[in-house]
């Protein structure tokens, strides 16, 4: 009973983990833009079939690393370049349908570029599983996890110890007075889209291990990171972290108590009934209009 | 100016009429009737998105409804296909009714989440209840007739789909014209001030909800009825977004811009064939750029520069 129960938390945390770090990139570009951008999900498939390519050929783990997330910032700040800021301030569909074209074209291009095969990649210290009252845990989800909570923390000493973090903070909550006072809002915006496209490739890299990647894994992972930014709030970088894991754990649990087949389907069950009852997220406060 | 759009709907009738005495073969009467079938399904959902300003990342998921009730019922349980295009049809308009006051209370990315993942609990419902759908695979789906006639050419189909175009032209011309359109129009606006002066918000916002989904389910039956297959990727996230790409190109608020907007991504993914492997890319970057450079959606952007001319 109970190492059932470890074993799905496990998984689910691990799995959460990299909802959380896709909703963190949803939130940022949404704090310095007002953009969803649903382009999200392919900087976490970039990630991991870079990590493939570049492990195939022969290059040792940490320059993997740092190049699969490098080239996925690069592409995070084209797309921002290329084809947000020429509109800004469009409606929202329009944005969603941009960010929407952008994910073709880069999935598109690794359709083209990698093919159609599923890729695993090694785990970074080997795979012997780990027991922990019954339940096994693998050291790749010590990796998901430790690595998570570096980055979480790193970003929570950016936002509040440093001026380009408390800069992004006060453009997220009134761009014209951020403007005002001095801040260089493009530049904010340049550097929301290269950090988020960093954070959803790590998570993406972090994970291939454990669930393998392919060119056409970044819509449901996208998607379910849209999910837990919402659950959380949209904007509200705690929240997101919550609704990540949060997701991450409902979604093992309902797959491993109530069904399988559903696993896909129960994050977004859990949205509608949160928006239902709490239309901003569980963490969004009440909603007030200025008429 | 009161004229204008029913000189379009004269000449939208003319074309319809004489297309397939001049369309060289049957591949392009196929996409004729593709064509109409998805521009009755927009100008639906334009109603919804352009007009009222609500948006809609699922609406596949009603098409699904419509496409599977078809398929379903009259293999299943021996119903006639034009009853299980009905009940498909109260199906997707009893959902919409019940989800209506919930889903809009929300408003902006939060509308946006609720409706996609509408489309996506749809969608999988569809692909995992094997033993009714088919699962993945899809199934094959009955032929329709109408008192005693099989309808199976194309040819016939598109007679049937052109008249439900012209007819869901009219309709929602004059539906714009009308005090609800004009209602609806006043919500998109502004909510509160429309509430100010009357409007019950919720009620009209539902009511066109009811009506688009409705519409998309009956779409989405003569769709699964004309091709003879369905499989759950007609119900898909991305098939929504194909919709709502097609109301946003043709242009939002524009009967005509609907028909357009159809007209052209239906045959988009036909011209990009040649690209053999590179139509993924193609197709996103031509979304993008038609949003970058026609943010307005064509018909809008031509009628605002040929104004200005006269």
């Amino acid at each position: 009973m109970l190492a059932q129960f470890l074993q799905f938390l496990f998984s689910g945390v691990t799995v959460g983990a990299t909802y959380a770090l896709a909703a963190l990139g949803f939130t940022l570009i949404y704090n310095a833009s007002n953009v969803i951008n649903f382009a999200q999900g392919e900087f976490i498939m970039l990630g991991g079939m870079l990590a493939v390519f570049f492990a195939q050929m022969g290059l040792p783990l940490p320059v993997v690393l740092l190049l699969a997330v490098l080239v996925p910032a690069v592409v995070g700040v084209l797309v921002e370049k290329l084809a947000i800021e020429p509109v800004k301030g469009a409606e929202t569909v329009t944005l969603i349908i941009i960010t929407i074209g952008a994910s073709l074209v880069i999935r598109g291009i690794v359709q083209v570029w990698l093919g159609k095969n599923t890729f695993s990649l090694p785990a970074f210290s080997g795979d012997a599983p780990i027991e922990i009252l019954g339940a096994t845990l693998l050291p790749q989800s010590l990796w998901v996890l430790g690595i998570t909570a570096l980055v979480v923390a790193g970003l929570w000493y950016f936002f509040n110890r440093t001026l380009q973090g408390k800069a992004m903070l006060a453009t997220s909550f009134n761009r014209t007075a951020a403007e005002l006072v001095g801040i260089n809002t493009s530049w904010v915006l340049f550097l929301s889209f290269a950090m988020s496209a960093a954070l959803g490739a790590l998570g993406g890299i972090l994970i291939t291990p454990i669930t393998l990647t392919s060119y056409d894994v970044g819509i449901m992972l996208g998607l379910k990171g849209f999910v837990a930014a919402v659950v959380g709030g949209l904007g509200n970088g705690l929240g997101a972290v919550v609704g990540g894991l949060l997701v991450g754990i409902l979604e093992a649990m309902g797959a491993g108590y109530i069904s399988s087949a559903y696993k896909d389907a129960i994050p977004f069950v859990l949205i509608l009934l949160i928006l239902f009852f709490m239309p901003r997220g569980l963490f969004g406060g009440k909603s007030t209009d200025r008429v | 100016m009161k004229k204008t759009p029913f000189l379009g709907l004269g000449l939208l009738a003319v074309v319809l009429a004489v297309l397939p005495f001049v369309l060289p073969n049957s591949f392009y009467l196929d996409l004729a009737v593709r064509m109409a079938i998805n521009a009755i399904i927009v100008i639906g959902l334009n109603l919804l998105i352009g007009f009222a300003g609500q948006i809609s990342l699922g609406h596949a998921g009603f098409l699904g409804i419509g496409a599977y009730a078809s398929a379903v019922l009259p293999t299943h349980v021996g119903w006639h296909p034009l009853l299980a295009l009905l009940a498909g049809a109260a199906a997707s308009a009893l959902l919409a009714a019940l989800l209506a006051r919930p889903i809009f209370k929300l408003k902006g990315h939060y509308l946006a989440m609720a409706t996609l993942g509408l489309g996506i609990i749809i969608n999988i419902a569809l692909r995992n209840e094997a033993q009714w759908t088919g699962g993945p695979d899809g199934m094959v789906v009955p032929a329709m007739e109408l008192f005693g006639y099989e309808i199976g050419s194309d040819r016939q189909w598109y007679w049937v789909v052109a008249v439900l175009l012209v007819i869901a032209v009219w309709a929602s011309l004059n539906l714009i014209d009308s005090p609800f359109g004009r209602a609806l129009r006043a919500l998109h606006g502004s909510e509160v001030a429309s509430q100010v002066v009357g409007v019950d918000v919720a009620r009209y916002k539902g009511a066109i909800f009811v009506m688009s989904a409705f519409s998309a389910s009956v779409m989405g039956s003569i769709s699964a009825h004309y091709i003879g297959f369905i499989s759950p990727a007609y119900a898909d996230f991305f098939h929504s977004i194909e919709l709502v790409t097609m109301v946003v190109i043709g242009g939002m608020a524009s009967v005509y811009g609907s028909v357009v907007g159809a007209v052209l991504l239906t045959a988009l993914p036909q011209a990009l064939a040649t690209f053999e492997g590179w139509e993924t890319v193609a197709f996103g970057a031509i979304l993008m750029l038609c949003m970058i450079f026609l943010p307005r959606g064509l018909v809008p952007t031509l009628a605002a520069r040929f104004g200005k001319g006269e």
